[in-house]
């Protein structure tokens, strides 16, 4: 009787899972077979095509779309780790009080909805250009803009590193002679360095998929991918839509099973020095 | 005494690894057995089976003479002190405490009071409101000790429960968990890495190694009589030198012929000698059995512990007379101090099953 | 060192986390007049809650309605999520899925898609002549007609916010030490009072913060009610961007800024007092 139960229970359990993982899936099912459509239509299957992805490659708009979003992802994800980092070991030296406060305050970007973030430093750039008299906002401002809304996620992976070190690796490093800079780079970084990995990764997939900052603090001439295919939805049915998401989801997934398989092997290894 | 619990060809395997090869073992009531062994050893595994947490691959549990094999943990008749203890941290000393008895849904008072009376048993009156978090690990173990003893278990089962304490503390809850075990006449099964605390609390020591019980027996038997050199060299420290069995009572080690009590060996089978450090006696140069040089000298309190160098053979010796370092001293050890054991199985064969 | 570290760090909080906010502050109190001067005013917070039409009873105000609606719709989203999540993270922490992290991946993989794609996703089910209807008029059954409607918009938002509630609980259940869960078992505990007095309270924090991760974004969300709400839908998020992008209106955009950072504290200041209970006795250890 308890081993029926328990049998039952099981295949509940699957079921569920099944069911919210069709859920999670539909949606993206659904893009990537229509992007092989021959017909506009995204309730009817008329044929398969290639149509959508040619016409991909010739939209000059979209191209330039997805460099912008490279090149901001990039350079935020350079900017926004540096910062983090020297920011977030100069936090550590504080006294408890200040150090609260400051956490606080960095936080402030990643709980205000993105909206408010959007609109804020919109006012701010605005603000500044009005009170010099030049600048406007375009690639810069956006730039700018996901440096400042990236910097708290490298913070908040590079701190719990922060508080594992064991305080007197420095102090032994000076003590065995070297100088404050060389402790630094030799000892300090290398046991920050997952911090500071995680904090870059999670700096530039925040980056690549933001859409309200970036659609507040740009101007119309400069988009990126996300605005791009807010303003082709907005124009309505557009198949090239599918492709690009089909594409995308692409992208991510083989970028995904590489960092999967990448902190497996970190996991095997561990494992292995138990 | 009527047999409580019985363990039946127990085999346990971990995906490829056996780690528990055939356990037989009855624990008595109102017995204190210690599984005792180094870790890895399969203890641990073996008290998680009684209580419930893994099932064995193979053999049979059999609990006042009936299988409990099926039986869920939350239906047998025994409770646990967890290694690290494993208090509710979301509730107060008394919920923890409590908590056995409302899944019992025993009424408020009478929970009450029983728990009051188990404050008192641990020592921890006036501790009723305090978060579990914030004890000591002594106080964090009479906490765990009031909960799994206030349901009144048949069986206590007890993992480690004084590995993580100083020197001190653990001396003085050996004291204390031996008086309440006699006070409340509870059986416990103890699970310990520690020789010493084997020693000094249980009735029965069942000494494991590598999945298996190597010897069962009263403390006394075990540090007297080890039945293996592993039993000998983990039950104090010991001696362990290869040697020859010429024939009965006759054995020859260290270069030497020595008279012992042993028999029962083939002729010239090649044996384990186990002498313990303090049955080595020192004598002058020329009344000693074996001849060699005192290579070093650590005072440890009550004695000497010294290195007596043979000529291939470093010996560990205790005294209470200190012989100074390079001096040449003879030793003998008298007949029925010499431990003769068959060459213990090699390491492998336990994993080549 | 310190210095060197920490100061130019506090110039930079200091130009791009409190000026903009100020910003946003002194333009939700202020107006400017005819001739170019800016004023103090309460005028642009009481537009909020006035709304246009005089007379009205508060809560049929036009902005007011906004924003119950905005709090409503969360809400709704945040309850669905707890509801379909809490389950499916047991599950995935549970023993036979625990050992298999290609379901986690498999159920993560889609929130690193870009969202506005998912939710044209959506759309193209939705659709009145769209997959589900063709599916469904296929099997000759009514069609149903939800896009541009709460419905929608809901589906969207469970759809978008489902991980994060999930993936919070998931972790504080599997950082359970198991045999707190076998001591409960060991003093007689059924699995459903382990679950119910030691396995939920246990996962209580990892709950909050779910709770906290879908509630803040669905409540400001302007994108989703956008693409699947149809033009006509209107949250707060919407509200801002339409004073902002569209009319121009920065001291009232602003000033319903003001409205959700308030809402935003008053939602969070709540939730930390539900997770301070339950982390009370945890905390204890640090006395």
């Amino acid at each position: 009787m308890t081993s029926y139960n328990a049998n039952m229970m099981a295949v509940l359990k699957r079921l569920y899972m099944g069911l919210i993982l069709f859920f999670m899936y539909a949606p993206i099912a659904v893009l990537i077979i229509f992007s092989f459509n021959a017909s506009r239509s995204r309730g009817t299957w008329e044929g398969f095509t290639l149509d959508w992805y040619i016409r991909l490659l010739n939209d000059q708009h979209t191209q330039r779309a997805l460099r912008n979003t490279v090149l901001i992802a990039i350079f935020s994800t350079i900017f926004a780790t540096a910062i983090g980092t020297v920011a977030a070991i100069g936090i550590d030296k504080l006294k408890k009080r200040s150090r609260t406060a400051i956490m606080l305050v960095s936080r402030v970007p990643v709980m205000m909805p993105d909206v408010i973030i959007g609109i804020s430093l919109m006012m701010l750039f605005l603000f500044v250009f009005r009170t010099l008299g030049v600048g406007s906002l375009g690639f810069g401002t956006m730039l700018l803009a996901h440096v400042i809304f990236n910097v708290p996620y490298v913070i908040l992976s590079v701190t719990p590193k922060l508080r594992q070190l064991d305080p007197n690796l420095y102090e032994a490093a000076l003590d065995l002679g070297s100088n404050p800079l060389r402790a630094f780079v030799q000892v300090i970084l290398p046991e920050l360095w997952p911090g500071v990995v995680t904090g870059a990764m999670l700096a530039f997939t925040m980056s690549v998929d933001d859409f309200m900052v970036s659609f507040f603090t740009t101007s119309p001439g400069v988009q990126n991918l996300s605005i791009r295919i807010f303003s082709m939805t907005r124009r309505g049915v557009d198949p090239s839509i599918n492709a690009l998401s089909t594409i995308i989801f692409v992208v991510v997934m083989i970028m995904l099973i590489l960092i999967n398989r990448r902190d497996r092997r970190l996991i095997h290894k561990n494992a292995e020095d138990d | 005494m009527p047999r409580l619990i019985e363990l039946v060809n127990i085999v346990k395997d971990f995906s490829q690894n056996r780690v528990l090869d055939n356990i037989n073992l009855y624990i008595n009531q109102n017995e204190f057995l210690t599984l005792l062994g180094p870790s890895g050893c399969g203890k641990t595994t073996t008290l998680r089976i009684i209580g419930g947490f893994e099932q064995p691959t193979g053999g049979d549990l059999l609990f006042n003479g009936e299988s409990i094999l099926h039986t869920p943990p939350h239906k047998r008749q025994l409770n646990t002190v967890f290694q690290r203890y494993a208090l509710f941290p979301n509730m107060n000393v008394a919920e923890n405490i409590a908590f056995g008895l409302k899944i019992k849904k025993v009424d408020r008072t009478s929970i009450k009071e029983k728990v009051q009376d188990m404050l008192k048993l641990v020592n921890l009156v006036g501790f009723e409101n305090r978060s579990v978090t914030s004890l000591s690990g002594g106080q964090q173990q009479r906490v765990a000790i009031a909960r799994a003893l206030v349901c009144k278990p048949e069986v206590l089962l007890l993992d480690e429960p004084l590995g993580a304490l100083d020197l001190k503390l653990r001396k003085e809850m050996q004291v204390e968990l031996k008086n309440m075990q006699q006070q409340l006449g509870i059986t416990f099964v103890y699970v310990t890495h520690d020789q010493e605390e084997a020693l000094t609390m249980s009735d029965t020591i069942a000494v494991m190694n590598e999945g298996r019980i190597l010897q069962i027996g009263t403390p006394e038997d075990i540090y007297n009589e080890p039945k293996s050199a592993f039993v000998a060299n983990f039950i104090g420290e010991s001696n362990i030198i290869p040697g020859t069995m010429l024939e009965d009572r006759r054995v020859s080690f260290a270069g030497t012929v020595f008279e012992c009590v042993d028999k029962g060996f083939e002729e010239d089978e090649p044996v384990d000698i186990v002498v313990r450090p303090e049955d080595v006696r020192i004598t002058s140069k020329d009344a000693g059995a074996l001849v060699g040089e005192v290579k070093h000298v650590t005072f440890k309190g009550v004695h000497y512990e010294m290195r007596i160098n043979t000529g291939g053979f470093t010996w560990k010796v205790q005294s209470t007379v200190q012989s100074p370092a390079g001096s040449i001293v003879g030793i003998t050890v008298a007949p029925d101090l010499i431990h003769v054991m068959q060459k213990s199985a090699p390491v492998r064969e336990v994993n080549a099953l | 060192m310190r210095r060197l570290f920490t100061y130019p760090y506090i110039v930079w909080l200091a130009i791009f986390v409190i000026a903009p906010l100020l910003l946003v502050f002194f333009y939700a109190f202020s107006g400017t007049d005819a001739d170019g001067y800016t004023y103090f005013t309460f005028q642009n917070i009481n537009k909020f809650f006035e709304g246009i039409i005089e007379g009205q009873p508060f809560f049929q105000r036009i902005y007011v309605r906004v924003a119950t609606r905005s709090l409503r719709m969360a809400l709704q989203t945040t309850v669905i999520c707890f509801l379909l999540g809490y389950p499916l993270a047991h599950i995935l922490a549970s023993k036979g899925f625990r050992d298999k992290p290609i379901l986690l991946f498999l159920f993560i993989m889609p929130m690193w898609m870009n969202f506005l794609v998912r939710t044209y996703g959506w759309m193209t089910i939705l659709e009145r002549n769209g997959i589900m209807n063709n599916l469904l008029r296929r099997m000759n059954l009514p069609t149903i007609d939800i896009l541009f409607t709460d419905s929608a918009v809901l589906l969207g938002m469970v759809y978008n916010f489902l991980p994060f509630m999930v993936l919070p609980i998931y972790t504080a259940l599997t950082k359970m030490d198991k045999r707190i869960i076998e001591a409960a078992q060991d003093l007689g505990a059924s699995p459903r009072s382990v679950f119910l007095r030691v396995v939920f309270p246990l996962s209580m924090p990892g709950v909050v913060s779910g709770i906290t991760m879908v509630f803040m974004p669905a409540a400001a969300t302007f994108i989703i009610p956008n693409l699947l709400g149809g033009g006509q839908f209107f949250l707060l998020g919407n509200l801002v961007e339409q004073q902002f992008l569209l009319v121009g209106n920065w001291h009232f955009g602003s000033a319903v800024a003001v409205v959700m950072i308030v809402l935003m504290l008053v939602s969070t200041f709540i939730l930390s007092r539900f997770d301070r209970q339950t982390e009370a006795s945890e905390g204890g250890m640090r006395l």
